[in-house]
């Protein structure tokens, strides 16, 4: 699903050049649970940026679903976005003006599908997350736990090859944050291929795999007796 | 075709209105920097036209290209007369004149009573007189200058002229003082200084050179010369000139022509004298020009800024949308659908206030119309071509277009990660 070979990428900081990813190679599979790990400045950010297209790599192949993800236009790269990806991110990113329904519409909205095609897979959406009560709702008005949970159908919705989650419980306390990961995990078990970016070791530990990054190379790459949040709780 | 399908588009206007909706306050200065806009030019140029409507109105009633010339005593010695005589024009000028002087169209010799030492005449009808003053006039003088007659009458004719007939036209006021209400005057008859005559026509008053009045009696001029024994003397000339001759050009040639038939001086500026009422018409709608000029600047000054005003704000709003336009990018917008997305906002808004500009300025210029009726101002029908008011909406919409496109590649210029890490 994934493919990732020497990837380079440095940031221009006034004078000095930070090389950040220092050749990562990867290769992810489809329904692959992947926890990327590493403290802050690891380069592990800067990674999901380039999977999600949304930063490219100095140097190094990425291939995406067989495709390969090389020079795009700003608007190639918007509509693999969509095609492809689905994001989660810490601060859940809704649009705050805009009820949950029609958060979790917009994705299909870019897909140019039909308003009432939307309306009816955002609402099985918003269900499978368990919100289905709070369509109509702003952003304002739900939790930090429902508008994570909002984020990931919205991120769903557009039915991506990958999820892509930045820190997903990274403004949640840990309960919240279980069960944002019982949902993760629920995906998952579906068959979707879901990379997670976080720092906290037992998020990580709920992933069935763990990749740890540190000075922008890959130390470890292990699989994990992948553990439920239940056993937290 | 993709930007008419934008525009179609339901979802483009719930996205537009949805941004607007969240934004009240700033949407409500901007609506009302370009609605200013428009209103002041509306306003503006509208009073122009009202103006330039107005005096319109004021001289409808003679023709523009139109002069008055008259004569005086002589002001420079010449041709062995000396300073002083009295220079009388008379009939055989008209025929010079109309030879030397092929620019002039119309030439109605005219001579009247009650004024320049005259008595007027004394008018009996019944039981009732009065004193009016009375035209000795040529059929031609309708040509120069409208002479409004009522229903049933008519204006002096060439067999009156002819015949000398003893007919007369008399005004508003005369029939007023001189019949009983309800009482036809024309066919009727009165007395003039004596001799009866009678009534073929009554006319309405016209604004004209300033001494005319709506009491005056017109008679055929053949019928004046016998009644006062004028002879060929004539008071002064009505003379209007060919809709494409300079009407200052024609004065002067006429007036060169006069001095040379009368032996005056050509340095004499006293002796032969005139009025154009062209030249007078021509400052007036001049400045009326000069005023719509003005206001047409003046207001496509104030819209460019309610514009730059859309534009400022948008840029400052595209700013504030840093993180929403990324999570739009990130969902998958590609730059063309962001781009369509600030502009159609722009250009929106700009339409929007700019029609509501239009319709609050049209009802402005309607009051003031209503206020300004019947009160001696000059102000007629203000109204402005729709050429202009679509010329400012087209303009307006271009102008917006072109300030939107700004702050949308402004927003398109961030990378989408940049964005969304903006807090």
């Amino acid at each position: 699903m994934i493919s990732l070979s020497n990837i380079y990428k440095s940031y221009q900081t006034g004078q000095s050049t930070l090389q950040v990813l220092k050749g990562i190679d990867l290769e992810i599979a489809q329904g692959e649970m992947v926890a990327i790990m590493g403290s802050s400045g690891s380069g592990k950010s800067t990674l999901l940026n380039i999977l999600g297209i949304l930063d490219e790599a100095d140097q190094g192949k990425y291939v995406l679903d067989n495709t390969l993800i090389e020079n795009l236009s700003e608007r190639k790269a918007a509509l693999y976005r969509n095609r492809f990806l689905g994001f989660i991110f810490q601060s859940f990113n809704l649009i705050n003006y805009k009820t949950a329904l029609e958060n979790v519409a917009m994705p299909l909205y870019y897909q140019g599908l039909p308003r009432k095609e939307r309306i009816e897979k955002a609402n099985y959406y918003l269900e499978k997350v368990g919100l289905a009560d709070w369509a109509t709702h702003l952003p304002g008005e739900l939790s930090g736990g429902q508008k994570q949970r909002v984020a990931i159908a919205r991120a769903l919705a557009a039915d991506p090859k990958v999820l892509l989650a930045d820190e997903p419980t990274g403004a949640l306390d840990s309960a919240t944050s279980y069960e944002v990961m019982e949902l993760v995990r629920k995906i998952n078990e579906e068959g979707k291929t879901i990379l997670i970016v976080t720092h906290e070791n037992d998020i990580a530990q709920m992933c069935k795999r763990l990749v740890h990054l540190k000075d922008g190379v890959i130390i470890e790459d292990k699989l994990v007796q992948s553990q439920s949040p239940k056993e937290y709780v | 075709m993709r930007i008419v399908k934008i525009i179609l588009s339901q979802d483009t206007w719930s996205e537009i209105l949805g941004s607007i909706r969240k934004n009240k306050v700033r949407t409500l200065i901007t609506i009302v920097g370009v609605l200013w806009g428009i209103f002041i030019y509306i306003a503006l140029s509208g009073s122009a036209r009202g103006l330039y409507n107005g005096f319109q109105k004021e001289f409808e009633s003679i023709s523009v290209n139109s002069f008055f010339i008259w004569s005086n005593r002589t002001s420079v010695p010449y041709a062995g007369y000396k300073i002083g005589r009295r220079v009388i024009l008379n009939l055989e000028d008209v025929v010079a004149i109309k030879k030397r002087v092929p620019e002039v169209e119309h030439i109605a010799p005219r001579i009247r009573n009650g004024n320049w030492g005259k008595p007027p005449a004394r008018v009996i009808k019944g039981s009732k007189t009065g004193t009016y003053s009375v035209y000795g006039d040529f059929p031609s003088v309708s040509r120069i200058s409208v002479i409004k007659i009522y229903d049933e009458g008519r204006f002096i004719n060439q067999r009156d002229i002819e015949q000398s007939r003893k007919v007369c036209v008399i005004g508003e006021r005369t029939q007023a003082e001189l019949f009983e209400k309800g009482v036809k005057p024309v066919g009727d008859y009165i007395r003039i200084d004596g001799i009866y005559f009678q009534v073929i026509g009554v006319h309405e008053y016209s604004e004209e050179g300033g001494f005319s009045s709506d009491s005056d009696i017109f008679i055929p001029f053949s019928t004046y010369q016998k009644l006062y024994n004028t002879g060929n003397r004539v008071d002064w000339f009505a003379i209007s000139a060919h809709a494409d001759a300079d009407i200052v050009e024609v004065e002067q040639h006429v007036k060169t022509v006069l001095k040379d038939l009368h032996d005056v001086s050509p340095t004499d500026e006293r002796a032969i004298e005139s009025f154009n009422l062209g030249q007078m018409f021509e400052r007036i709608t001049g400045f009326s020009k000069g005023m719509t000029f003005v206001s047409l600047v003046v207001g496509f000054a104030t819209i460019l800024a309610g514009v730059i005003g859309i534009g400022n704000i948008l840029l400052i709003s595209v700013k504030e949308r840093t993180k929403e336009l990324g999570i739009r990018r990130a969902l998958g917008a590609t730059p063309g659908e962001i781009r369509s997305l600030i502009l159609l906002e722009s250009v929106f808004l700009t339409l929007i206030s700019g029609i509501m500009g239009i319709i609050l300025g049209a009802l402005t210029l309607a009051a003031v119309n209503n206020a300004t009726q019947g009160i001696d101002f000059p102000y007629y029908n203000p109204t402005v071509p729709i050429l202009w008011v679509g010329g400012a909406l087209l303009i307006m919409v271009v102008l917006g277009s072109l300030i939107g496109l700004l702050p949308a590649q402004r927003a398109l210029s961030i990378k989408p990660i940049e964005a969304l890490r903006e807090e």
